[in-house]
C-alpha cells in the first residue's frame, strides 16, 4: 500500500529502526519455526520432563561454551550396541554375547555421569550381564554382574562398590590415570565389554552407553535434563503473542472506552474517569498473585486479567486529553451537521485522528507486556504446562543458578527479553520521531 | 403541501445558554421565513446570535442549553417535534445542509477531500464508496473545481478552494435548503466573488434556497432575495433585499447602511457611536435604544416586529400603527 511504503522509506532513514524490525523478523521467523517444528502438544510433553530426556546430561553448560576455554568440556557421547561388533556364541541351554561398546576420549574434563542402558527382549528369564571397562593402557576393571530386566537402568556413576574399589567417584575414576593424587583424564579408546548370557533362543539383548558430557547443544540443559533449547524456542511464540495480543487487547479498548467517554461527555465520562482512577489504585501484581494462587496460574486467565486490568489504566486519561480537542473540531462539528453517527463519529473521525501518535507507544507497549509475563513466571506465576522464557528463569532462580555457576541458564532467557525489548523500543522510538515531526532532528 | 407553503418557517425560535455569569440569551424570539428558491440573508453584527440562529435550525446544540423553543416547519413538517435520530435521518444533510462558519477547518486534515464530501451520501443513502466519488466529482464540477482535486488534501487546496470543497459537500446531497455562516468571511476579495457566484450559479440552476449569515453588507447585496436584520438576539428588520439597500427602516438598519461605504456617493461612512447590549442582561425595553438618535418615552417598552407596507417588519416603535398615523 501507498501509506505503508511512504511509512517504510522514512523508517530507512532510522538504522535503530532497521535494526529492531530485522530482530523482530527474526523472532517472528523463530516463532513460525517454532511452532511448525515443536508442535504445542510435542512441547508440553517434552517439557514436562521425565523418560525424553534420560540420555541428556544435567546442567549441561551449551556448546559454545569450549570456544572461551582453554581446555574444552566434554560432549556427550553414546555408543549403541547396534553399531558395536558383536560376538555370538552359543552352548547348551543358552548363548554367550560379548558387545564391546568402545569410544575415543580425548576431552580434558571428567563427564558428568555414566549411564549403561540395557534392553533386552525374553519370555521368561532374565538375561545375565556381565560388565568390564577396558582402559587404553590395557586395565581391566570388572564392574560387577547383574541380571537385566526389559528396560534397565545401570547407573555407573551410582554404583557404591566401584566408587569404593576405585576410591572416586565412578565416571571419574574409570577415566582417571592410575594412582594420580589429582585426577586427571587419561586419553585413548575405552572400551565397556558387556558379556551378556541369554538363556532364550529368541531372546535379544542391546545396549547404550551413555558418558554425559557437560556441554549439551546450543542452550545448554537444565536441573531435569531438559534441553533448554525447547523453552527457549517457545518462549518466543508465547511472549510475542502475550505481548502483542494484551497491548493490542488494552490500546485498542482503552482507545474506543475514552473516545465514548469523550463523545458522550456528562454521566458516561464521569463513570469512566471515577472506574479508571478506582483502578489506576488497584495493585495490579498482587491481584495477579492472588489470582494465580488461588484460582489458576494459565498464561490466557493472566492474559485477560492483565488487559481488563490495562483497559482502565491511566492511558484512558491520555486518550482523553488528547481527544477533548479534538471532539471540538470544526470538521467533527461538520461531520454531526450532516448527520453522521456517533459511532460514526468516534471510530472514523476521532480515534483515526491520534492513532498515528499512539502507534510509537504500542509498539514500545508490546515489550512491556513480555515483561510482565516473565515477571509473574518469576514469581512462580508461569504457565502450569506451557515452556516460557519466565519458566526458565524461575526454575534457574529456585536452583540456585548463579550460586552454582551456571550462568547460562539466567542470561540466556534474559538475553531474549533484552532482545525483544530493544527491538520493540527501537522501532517504537523511530516511529515516534516519524509521527511526532517536533522530536525530529534538524 | 400548497406552491405558497414556504420551505422552512420559523416562529418564536428561543435558544439560550446557561454561563458562569447567568444566562445568555442569544437566539431570543426569532420568526422568519424561507421560499422555495429564495435566498435570505441574515445579517448582523458579530455576537448578534447570527451562529446560535442556525445551531438552533440544524438542532446543534452545545452542552450549556438553558432553554430551546420555538417551532420550526420545514416543507409544512414540525421538526421540532420529531425525536434526535429521526432528525439525523430526515433533516440534516437531507433537506437542510450547512456550510460552517470555519469552513476552512471543517475538513478533517487527515482524509481526502473526495472521501469526505461523499461522505453524507455514504451516511444517509448507505451508497458505496464509488458511487459516491463520482456523485462527489459532478458537485465538485458544480462548484467549479477539478475532478482530480477529490484525491487531495485538504492541506493541498486553497483558502478558495476549501470553501468550494465544504459547499460541495453541502450540495452533495441535494438538499433543499443551504444555510452558509459566513462563507466568505476568511477569504480575499475576489475569491468571496467568485464564491458568490458559484452561489447565485446553484441557486439558479439547482432551485436550491439559501440562507446566507453574514455580517458583510456588500455580500450579502449580491445574492439576497430578502434580508433578516438581526440585532442583540432578535430579528429587528425583515425586507426584500431591494427595500432594505435602498430604504432600510428600522433605525438600526438605516444607520448600518449609512456605515456602508458606497462606491458613486462622496460620503463619509458614518458609524454608529455605542455598543451592543449585553445578552447576558438585554434590556427591557428596545435593545438598540441606547444607540438610537430616534429614541423616544415609548422605548423603554419593549417592541414587537410590526408589520409596514410592502410586506415589510420592523421592530421599532416608530412603526406602530398610531405612531405612523400620528406623524402622517
Amino acid at each position: 500500500m501507498n501509506r505503508g511504503r511512504t511509512l517504510y522509506t522514512s523508517l530507512k532513514r532510522y538504522p535503530s529502526a532497521m535494526a529492531g524490525i530485522a530482530i523482530i523478523g527474526f523472532l517472528l521467523g523463530l516463532s513460525l519455526y517454532t511452532l511448525v517444528a515443536i508442535p504445542y502438544g510435542d512441547a508440553i510433553a517434552r517439557w514436562r520432563g521425565g523418560e525424553h530426556w534420560q540420555q541428556y546430561p544435567v546442567n549441561a553448560r551449551p556448546a559454545w561454551v569450549n570456544w572461551f576455554r582453554a581446555n574444552d568440556l566434554p560432549a556427550t557421547i553414546r555408543v549403541e550396541s547396534a553399531a558395536a561388533p558383536v560376538e555370538e556364541e552359543a552352548f547348551t541351554g543358552a548363548r554367550r554375547l560379548r558387545i564391546p561398546l568402545e569410544f575415543e576420549y580425548t576431552y580434558g574434563e571428567f563427564p558428568s555421569e555414566m549411564n549403561l542402558f540395557v534392553r533386552a527382549q525374553y519370555a521368561e528369564l532374565e538375561p545375565f550381564v556381565r560388565l568390564t571397562w577396558h582402559t587404553p593402557d590395557g586395565r581391566q576393571i570388572p564392574m560387577g554382574g547383574r541380571r537385566v530386566s526389559h528396560e534397565e537402568r545401570v547407573s555407573i556413576s551410582q554404583d557404591w562398590n566401584l566408587e569404593r574399589r576405585l576410591g572416586r567417584l565412578p565416571h571419574v575414576g574409570l577415566l582417571a590415570r592410575p594412582g594420580d593424587a589429582e585426577p586427571e583424564v587419561l586419553p585413548g579408546t575405552y572400551r565397556l565389554v558387556i558379556d551378556a548370557i541369554l538363556f532364550e533362543p529368541e531372546a535379544k539383548l542391546e545396549a547404550t552407553f551413555v558418558s554425559y558430557g557437560r556441554v549439551h547443544g546450543l542452550a545448554g540443559t537444565d536441573h531435569q535434563r531438559r534441553d533448554l533449547m525447547v523453552a527457549l524456542l517457545w518462549g518466543t511464540p508465547v511472549a510475542l503473542a502475550f505481548g502483542l495480543i494484551a497491548a493490542i487487547g488494552t490500546t485498542l479498548t482503552t482507545l474506543l472506552i475514552a473516545a465514548a467517554g469523550v463523545w458522550f461527555g456528562g454521566w458516561v465520562d464521569a463513570a469512566i474517569q471515577r472506574v479508571t482512577e478506582v483502578s489506576m489504585i488497584l495493585p495490579l501484581l498482587p491481584i495477579l498473585v492472588m489470582i494465580g494462587t488461588l484460582y489458576s496460574t494459565s498464561i490466557w486467565i493472566m492474559l485477560g486479567v492483565v488487559v481488563a486490568f490495562g483497559i482502565f489504566s491511566a492511558g484512558i486519561k491520555m486518550y482523553r486529553s488528547m481527544l477533548l480537542p479534538i471532539r471540538e473540531a470544526p470538521y467533527i462539528e461538520a461531520a454531526r451537521a450532516y448527520g453522521a453517527g456517533s459511532g460514526r463519529i468516534i471510530t472514523r473521525y476521532m480515534i483515526p485522528r491520534i492513532l498515528p501518535v499512539l502507534i510509537p507507544g504500542f509498539v514500545t507497549l508490546i515489550p512491556s507486556y513480555v515483561f510482565l509475563e516473565a515477571s509473574l513466571a518469576v514469581l512462580g506465576l508461569g504457565d502450569p504446562v506451557l515452556p516460557t522464557w519466565g519458566k526458565v528463569l524461575y526454575d534457574a532462580q529456585a536452583q540456585g543458578a548463579l550460586f552454582y555457576g551456571y550462568y547460562y541458564w539466567v542470561l540466556e532467557p534474559a538475553g531474549l527479553l533484552m532482545l525483544t525489548g530493544l527491538a520493540f523500543a527501537m522501532l517504537g522510538f523511530a516511529l515516534d520521531r516519524i509521527f511526532n515531526p517536533r522530536l525530529r532532528m534538524i | 403541501m400548497s406552491d405558497d407553503e414556504p420551505l422552512l418557517r420559523v416562529e418564536d425560535l428561543r435558544l439560550h445558554y446557561r454561563t458562569e455569569r447567568g444566562i445568555v440569551r442569544a437566539v431570543d424570539g426569532v420568526s422568519f421565513e424561507i421560499r422555495r428558491n429564495e435566498a435570505l440573508v441574515l445579517l448582523g453584527e458579530s455576537g448578534c446570535g447570527k451562529s446560535s440562529l442556525t445551531k438552533a435550525l440544524l438542532r446543534m446544540l452545545p452542552r450549556n442549553v438553558a432553554e430551546y423553543s420555538g417551532r420550526v416547519w420545514l416543507d409544512g413538517t414540525d421538526v421540532m417535534a420529531l425525536d434526535e435520530e429521526e432528525f439525523r435521518r430526515r433533516v440534516r444533510w437531507v433537506r437542510v445542509s450547512m456550510v460552517m462558519q470555519t469552513a476552512m477547518n471543517a475538513l478533517n486534515p487527515v482524509v481526502r477531500v473526495g472521501e469526505q464530501v461523499a461522505e453524507p451520501l455514504r451516511v444517509h443513502r448507505g451508497w458505496s464508496q464509488e458511487r459516491a466519488l463520482a456523485r462527489a466529482a459532478e458537485v465538485f464540477r458544480m462548484v467549479g473545481l477539478p475532478g482530480d482535486f477529490l484525491q487531495r488534501y485538504p492541506f493541498e487546496l486553497s483558502g478558495g478552494m476549501r470553501q468550494r470543497a465544504v459547499l460541495a459537500m453541502a450540495l452533495v446531497t441535494e438538499p433543499a435548503l443551504v444555510i452558509l455562516d459566513e462563507p466568505t468571511s476568511a477569504l480575499d476579495v475576489l475569491t468571496q466573488a467568485n464564491i458568490m457566484n458559484v452561489l447565485k450559479r446553484i441557486k439558479r440552476d439547482t432551485g436550491t434556497s439559501f440562507l446566507l449569515i453574514t455580517h458583510d453588507v456588500g455580500t450579502s447585496s449580491e445574492i439576497a432575495d430578502r434580508v433578516a436584520l438581526m440585532y442583540a438576539g432578535e430579528i429587528v428588520e425583515l425586507a426584500t433585499a431591494w427595500q432594505f439597500f435602498h430604504d432600510p427602516a428600522h433605525p438600526y438598519a438605516k444607520l448600518l447602511m449609512a456605515s456602508v461605504p458606497r462606491l458613486r456617493e462622496v460620503r463619509e461612512p458614518a458609524h454608529i457611536p455605542g455598543q451592543p447590549p449585553s445578552l447576558l442582561d438585554p434590556p427591557a425595553g428596545c435593545r438598540f435604544a441606547d444607540r438610537c438618535p430616534w429614541r423616544f418615552e415609548r422605548c423603554s417598552a419593549h417592541p414587537e416586529l410590526l408589520p409596514l407596507p410592502g410586506a415589510r417588519r420592523s421592530r421599532c416603535w416608530l412603526h406602530a400603527e398610531d405612531v405612523r398615523s400620528a406623524q402622517a
